[in-house]
């Protein structure tokens, strides 16, 4: 933002007001995470201002928790494994899109599309009634499948979004030089959208480490990390809990800011050079 | 000239769905000939390109590569690489890795694949960027390393699609000269699809005109730009004038025709074939051809009186914008030291005038 105070354009009570509006915006967002956080390492039993010492006890007291350590261990196989799924199939679904054109293209679509917008509760319930039927309700496979179903769709609008931007002629011109489909899915399309790919992967498995309502539903006894920290919350409130969200937020913000730098790194590089003279 | 065939095309037709882009192709490519196929855009010639490429199948017809039927033959599995208009190099590869892609896909050792890269790298003068990124280089390097791309595999024929679409007008001249000594050094068949006359012309052993899906007309440089074989030709090149009207006699002494701008002759030769008497037909001058005066010339043939309604000029020569009695524009183009000494006023009562020689009967009217 340099040089803003030449810009005889901007008017400067506009600008600032608009400043002031954006700091307000994000406070206001991040304040409950901040509080948590700053709780998280305050020695007293109740988050009081003054506050208390700075200690770890909570989490120490987490850390010592075989419970925590049981759901982490869950969160982190079901978000891996159900990330990798649906970044597979989001792939599919993406290429599909790009490459085809067939009757109906826009019912698949809206319906590859349409699982996020289903309210979370509704979607649990079915997935719920859905895997009992079929004997999977109740342990860390049914958790899978359920985040597959609500991650894919997010896969997909990344890779799809990467696969917009190729060339329409790249695919046409491997094939010209001698490869085959699968080659070239090989050597130019995976190259080509790997960015979005491995964004994909760290958002799907950020949002299902976060995902709470459906894994509440379907998890059993195999709890994820989030089913967990309702079960304490009901027992007790305890500045335990203040620790684990401060470690979950940390670890989902990690993902996604990965995700962030892999989508946009790409498309500042690919600027053309100018043209120079030979 | 005769050459032996690479490729006939044998009554290929392509439609999509109910549109009809080519139209019963019937020709065919010499083998080491530089041939350029022209026209506007949705004339077909992409079509034909993407047709012999394998990027399209033909609706009817065949397609022959060296004798051999290629119509089920799919792209991967033919040597007919191809420079696209977007070029369509590889963004995520540098420009060595560009250039060894078609010998890695053909499975060909890594030793080997260095070593024909580098050739056709310093062939191409961009040795020196062979590590660099797509994106660090300028439009001109681009084009080289699309062309090193294609050859390296060193095929009997390349495909060129408008690649230098995307250049500015110094440098497309110097692709230009790059291109035609690629062609002439290697021997290898070179088609080249392209809207601009210039470049066709300028490049092309033989040129193609192309227009809603039909051939007008085949033949060099030369033989179209003097003699037009159809109207649209005569049109799109527009480097003629064209007179329209009905054949009074037809003899060994020549063609006469009755125009709305008087009458005219042309020796017999100058028609493909002989007209019927009563006919409607159509006669193609060059601009070059036409002589002006300011009085009536003697031999009294193919005189048109005509007032001046502009001038142009274009380097060492002057193009006269002209304006008969009944609205017909007529062009002429001539040197200045020619022009020297007629009045050229706006306005400006002259005649025009050509040999029975230099005028063309078009076929069809």
């Amino acid at each position: 933002m340099n040089g803003d105070d030449e810009d005889i354009n901007r008017n400067r009570a506009v600008d600032w007001g608009l400043k002031a509006y954006i700091i307000a915006s994000f406070a206001f967002v991040f304040a409950p995470i901040a509080a948590s956080f700053v709780f998280s390492f305050n020695a007293d039993r109740f988050p009081s201002i003054p506050l208390g010492g700075f200690s770890l006890e909570w989490y120490k007291a987490v850390a010592a928790d075989p419970l925590v350590w049981e759901g982490l261990r869950n969160t982190l196989m079901v978000g891996i494994v159900a990330g990798v799924i649906s970044t597979a199939l989001g792939f599919g679904a993406a290429y599909t899109d790009y490459r085809y054109k067939f009757f109906g293209k826009q019912v698949y679509l809206a319906l590859a599309l349409l699982p996020p917008t289903i309210p979370v509760i509704i979607l649990g319930l079915a997935m719920l009634a859905y895997l009992s039927r079929i004997n999977l309700s109740g342990n860390a496979l049914s958790v899978i499948i359920s985040h597959v179903v609500v991650c894919a769709p997010f896969a997909m609008a990344i890779i799809r979004l990467r696969l917009s931007q190729m060339d329409p002629a790249l695919e046409p011109a491997a094939w010209n030089l001698g490869a085959s489909e699968w080659k070239t899915m090989r050597h130019v399309i995976v190259p080509f959208t790997k960015p979005a790919i491995l964004g994909a992967l760290f958002i799907t498995m950020a949002v299902s480490f976060d995902e709470f309502a459906v894994a509440w539903f379907v998890s059993g006894l195999n709890e994820t990390l989030p089913v967990k920290v309702l079960g304490f919350l009901q027992g007790q409130v305890s500045p335990r809990i203040n620790a684990i969200g401060t470690f979950v937020f940390v670890t989902s913000m990690t993902l996604v800011i990965l995700a962030q730098v892999l989508l946009s790194g790409r498309t500042a590089t690919a600027r053309p050079a100018a043209d120079e003279q030979e | 000239m005769q050459r032996d065939t690479l490729v006939s095309f044998e009554g290929v037709v392509k439609r999509f769905g109910a549109y009809v882009a080519v139209q019963k192709l019937d020709f065919q490519i010499h083998k080491g000939e530089f041939l350029a196929i022209m026209g506007s855009s949705g004339c077909g010639k992409t079509t034909t390109l993407r047709m012999l490429a394998g990027l399209e199948a033909p609706s009817e017809g065949v397609i022959r590569l060296s004798g051999k039927p290629i119509n089920d033959l799919p792209t991967w599995s033919r040597d007919t690489p191809m420079v696209w208009q977007s070029l369509a190099l590889f963004p995520f590869l540098n420009v060595r890795e560009n250039v060894e892609f078609a010998l890695k896909m053909r499975g060909v050792g890594k030793a080997e694949r260095q070593r024909r890269a580098e050739q056709w790298l310093d062939r191409m003068q961009i040795g020196e960027f062979a590590e660099r990124n797509i994106a660090q280089l300028s439009g001109g390097q681009r084009q080289r390393v699309a062309l090193a791309r294609s050859l390296v595999v060193e095929p009997e024929i390349l495909l060129l699609d408008e690649p230098l679409s995307a250049l500015d007008a110094a440098l497309k001249v110097r692709m230009q000269s790059v291109l035609k000594n690629l062609q002439r050094e290697t021997g290898i068949t070179f088609v080249y699809v392209t809207h601009s006359q210039s470049e066709a012309f300028s490049m092309a052993d033989r040129v193609v005109i192309m227009s809603r899906g039909v051939i007008e007309q085949i033949g060099t440089p030369q033989e179209i730009y003097r003699t037009p074989r159809t109207r649209f030709v005569a049109d799109f090149l527009g480097s003629s004038n064209i007179f329209t009207g009905k054949v009074t006699s037809v003899g060994g002494a020549g063609i006469a025709l009755q125009t709305d701008s008087g009458p005219m002759q042309l020796s017999a030769s100058n028609a493909a074939s002989a007209p019927v008497v009563g006919s409607t037909a159509t006669v193609t001058v060059l601009d070059t051809k036409m002589r002006l005066s300011v009085t009536p010339p003697a031999d009294g043939v193919n005189v048109v009186p005509v007032r001046v309604i502009g001038e142009e000029f274009v380097g060492a020569t002057a193009t006269l914008y002209l304006e008969t009695a009944k609205g017909q524009e007529i062009r002429v183009q001539k040197g200045h030291e020619e022009l020297t000494g007629l009045p050229l006023g706006i306005g400006q009562a002259l005649f025009t005038s050509w040999s029975p020689e230099d005028g063309h009967l078009v076929a069809g009217g």
